[in-house]
């Protein structure tokens, strides 16, 4: 209390002032805009904007009035990251319940479908699907993990002040605005790259106070050496940056309308689109949760990591390698023959660095493989690694040529994507938050480790039948769509392709209704482990019922 | 410039560059000097305290 | 070093800055050698005979297309294969696609693919269609778009869409901009002059009540009327392959 008072003799810390201001200028541009506007969407986008601001602008408020933002130099900044699992939760289970359901509606369209509402059509779930799983869930999971890994691995407190609660709150912002947008009909249909250009340019202004507390906290570091798990992150924030600035250089209908067209067409379109989309599968999917995975996986099998050498080398092999793997997406189409083959050897290369990462994350378990048996966290952080190794070699495969002559446009995407999604990114991210829980919120251990197998054998059950199916659909209806009579026509129209994926898509339905019971199982474990009693009771609320019971003998 | 002449200043520019960056980071990670600081920091996410 | 503390916090930050830099280096060089050649191509390859902006109707149509997010399921690229050929007609060309701000080739074909499909249905067909898919594609598992046919067209900002584009490098002239509206109402309108639609997007303008719904503009006109001039554009007949400018 005297805290808060002295606080506010003091007056309110710089930083929440500004962006106290920051927060009701946005409101007020907004409010003006919205009234000024003609266009209904436009309209609704800033209003979901205004909506935002003024609740950043009453935590504000209520913070500096309580005095939260009281400076703790010598204290871990570890408020924020809280905040970040339960963001990572709670995002997790929402873009995994709309893959479910868009997933219901390829299997059942008859009965899943609303036909005089839009809002609920694939076509804008989908979007809504891909970028909460990849950018609500995942980007949270990112911001969350990296903020706390720079912090232990650098010893000093986060930078910035109040600017990483920005981060946090920004974004989110950021996904409701580009998650409503996209069931609102506000979209620019490029895959994983569907926010119109107001939502995108304040994706921007976050990124860059996201890249700002990254580095400055590196630049307070107390170590000499820069460790490898923050070049992972770097080259996350970084790269991504670049991607998303040149893959969104358009020109607005108006200053008051939704809508904006890119500067890119046609052949150069593709090319920049398929430079950011699978860039952003190589650095928002794979480097940052690399990063998460040269903390996490050392730290929970207390083992150092297996080669540190091997870490840097594949790390420079891989950022290099990546950005040039895009046009594999574009083979036979119009864009120039050396460019899908430049684009082909760069994937086949990829192979390389990306296994360097498996084998050095595998055998960093050298000397604690019966960790493997007795922590089902460990077992969850090495079979990341394992769907990590199977996705980066069935990528290059289908990025030969005629290979993928047969696979693209098919299923056999979708179950490659989600080899890489649901077994790479979604468990390592569910291997890291079980080791964070427990150490954020102080506690002793998880809940329970019999949940963790739960989870475990739950989910990967799930990930087998749905990227099953879906090789079975993309080959057969590859197959299918080539398929000529002995008299030379087409064996099949396109429709009965449509009706003999029925199948697939029903188990691919069951799959991920498992993997997603996986997560419920996963959040009731963390909220029943959040309210175990804290470490530094424990001991004397552990001694209590041994007391009790040598006092009534 | 023609287009030609740019794709294939690119693609030879592209491997010869891709080849020295290969050859840096090998002679980085491998300098005898630097491996001290390396054991050292393949520790590092055991060393952080909570 | 230990007397100024100043210059080793220097040397701090310059490892992480050279540690960006270079990652941006890196980064950078390897999406520009992929990208920067093809300004070079935009530039020398010849327009295909035939190939014109899209009219106003058909900017709003595409404009509803992509609203709905109609490539998630259906890609507009024709892959020189065999099968594909047989199937969907002529390859797709480079320039069918130079007025696209942003591409729609689309990545998955959860249903066919669309590059060519304009004069392939009926009008009638396509408006059964999209008011619902199993009427007339039993195995169909795309959404209904009734919606569309009873939602009135919003087009007030349509010479705004034209001049963008323009300014982004698609020539439309200031005669088609100044006649916007009257060409978008035109072109869904039978009974109405078809002079300044001929005159400024060619004979082969599709011309009629696209959704058959008289009097009324609706969201499924401008997407039928999308739709319908997809891939008709380029006339294949008097194509060559293998013309000089075409063979790179």
């Amino acid at each position: 209390m005297t805290d808060a008072l002295a606080m506010r003799r003091q007056g309110p810390p710089l930083d929440a002032a500004v962006y106290l201001v920051v927060c009701l200028v946005g409101a007020f541009l907004m409010t003006v805009g919205a009234a000024m506007s003609k266009d209904p969407l436009f309209q609704f986008e800033a209003e979901i904007f205004i909506v935002g601001f003024l609740a950043g602008a009453a935590m504000l408020l209520m913070g500096i009035m309580g005095g939260a933002f009281r400076p703790e130099p010598e204290k871990y900044m570890d408020g924020v990251i809280r905040a970040g699992v339960i963001a990572t939760l709670f995002w997790g289970v929402v873009g995994m319940l709309v893959g479910v359901v868009i997933a219901a509606q390829l299997a059942f369209p008859r009965i899943m479908y609303l036909p005089d509402f839009g809002p609920l059509n694939f076509g804008r779930l989908r979007p809504l699907h891909t970028s909460g799983v990849i950018f609500a869930f995942g980007g949270n999971a990112l911001i969350a993990t990296s903020f706390y890994v720079v912090q232990r691995t650098c010893r000093a407190r986060l930078f910035g002040g109040v600017t990483p609660w920005f981060v946090f709150w920004g974004y989110q912002l950021f996904i409701v605005s580009a998650a409503l947008g996209y069931l609102a009909g506000i979209t620019r249909s490029q895959e994983y790259a569907e926010p119109e250009w107001m939502t995108t340019l304040w994706l921007v202004v976050i990124w860059v106070a996201y890249l700002l507390v990254f580095l400055g906290t590196i630049w307070k570091r107390k170590e000499p050496h820069i460790y490898v798990a923050n070049w992972f992150y770097l080259a996350f924030i970084v790269t991504i940056a670049i991607l998303v600035l040149v893959n969104n250089m358009e020109l607005p209908v108006g200053l008051l309308n939704h809508r904006s067209y890119p500067v890119w067409a046609g052949v150069e379109s593709a090319m920049v689109q398929w430079w950011y989309g699978h860039n952003a599968v190589g650095f928002f999917l794979t480097a940052g949760f690399l990063a998460m995975m040269y903390y996490f996986v050392p730290k929970r099998a207390e083992r150092p990591i297996y080669s540190y050498r091997l870490s840097i080398v594949h790390f420079w092999a891989l950022i290099f390698i990546y950005i040039w793997a895009g046009p594999h997406h574009l083979h036979y189409t119009a864009l120039p023959q050396w460019t899908q083959t430049l684009g082909m050897t760069f994937s086949i290369m990829l192979w390389m660095p990306s296994w360097g990462g498996m084998i050095n994350g595998l055998m960093t378990l050298s000397g604690a493989w019966d960790k493997l048996r007795t922590d089902p966290v460990v077992r969850m952080l090495v079979v990341s690694l394992a769907f990590y190794g199977m996705a980066t070699f069935e990528g290059p495969v289908m990025s030969i040529r005629t290979v993928n002559a047969l696979s693209h446009y098919t299923d056999w995407t979708i179950g490659h994507v989600h080899s890489g999604a649901l077994g790479w990114v979604g468990f390592v991210t569910f291997g890291s938050v079980y080791c964070m829980v427990p150490w954020l919120w102080k506690k002793e251990r998880l809940y329970s480790n019999s949940l963790v197998e739960w989870h475990f054998w739950i989910a990967t059950t799930g990930i087998l039948l749905y990227i099953t199916s879906m090789w079975v659909n993309g080959i057969m209806e590859g197959l299918m769509w080539r398929e000529y009579t002995p008299q030379g026509f087409l064996a099949y129209s396109f429709a009965e392709t449509v009706s003999a994926r029925h199948v697939g898509n029903v188990v691919r339905l069951v799959g991920g209704l498992m993997y997603l019971s996986g997560v419920f199982i996963m959040v009731y474990n963390c909220w029943r482990t959040v309210r175990m009693p804290s470490v530094e009771r424990a001991p004397t609320l552990a001694m209590l019922p041994a007391a009790a019971a040598i006092a009534a003998e | 410039m023609s287009y030609e002449a740019i794709s294939r200043f690119v693609q030879q520019g592209g491997t010869v560059y891709f080849t020295l960056l290969f050859v840096a980071v090998c002679v980085y990670a491998f300098w005898p000097k630097n491996k001290a600081t390396f054991d050292k920091a393949a520790r590092a996410a055991l060393d952080a305290e909570e | 070093m230990a007397g100024s503390p100043w210059k080793a916090h220097g040397a701090l930050e310059r490892h992480s800055l050279l540690l960006l830099i270079g990652i941006v280096i890196v980064v950078a060089i390897g999406g520009l050698v992929e990208i920067v050649p093809l300004f070079y191509l935009h530039n020398t390859i010849e327009p295909v005979q035939g190939m014109r902006p899209y009219t106003p109707l058909e900017l709003e149509g595409r404009d509803i297309y992509i609203r709905e997010g109609c490539y998630v399921c259906h890609s507009q690229m024709i892959r020189s294969l065999r099968d594909e050929v047989e199937r969907y007609g002529h390859y797709s060309l480079a320039a069918e696609s130079m007025y696209d701000h942003p591409f729609q080739w689309g990545a998955h074909r959860q249903g066919p693919d669309l590059a060519r499909v304009g004069g392939k249905y009926s009008d009638g067909w396509h408006r059964d269609h999209l008011t619902n898919p199993r009427s007339v594609v039993p195995e169909s598992v795309m959404p209904p778009y009734r919606f569309l046919a009873e939602t009135t067209l919003d087009y007030r900002d349509v010479a705004d869409k034209m001049r963008t584009m323009r300014a982004l490098g698609v020539p439309y002239t200031d005669d088609d901009i100044k006649n916007a509206v009257q060409d978008l109402r035109d072109q869904d309108d039978p009974t109405a002059s078809p002079t300044g639609l001929h005159a400024r997007y060619g004979k082969n303008v599709n011309i009629r009540d696209f959704a058959g719904d008289p009097g009324r503009i609706t969201e499924m006109d401008a997407l039928i009327a999308y739709l319908q001039m997809l891939g008709t554009l380029v006339d294949f007949s008097t194509y060559q392959a293998d013309a000089p400018n075409n063979l790179r």
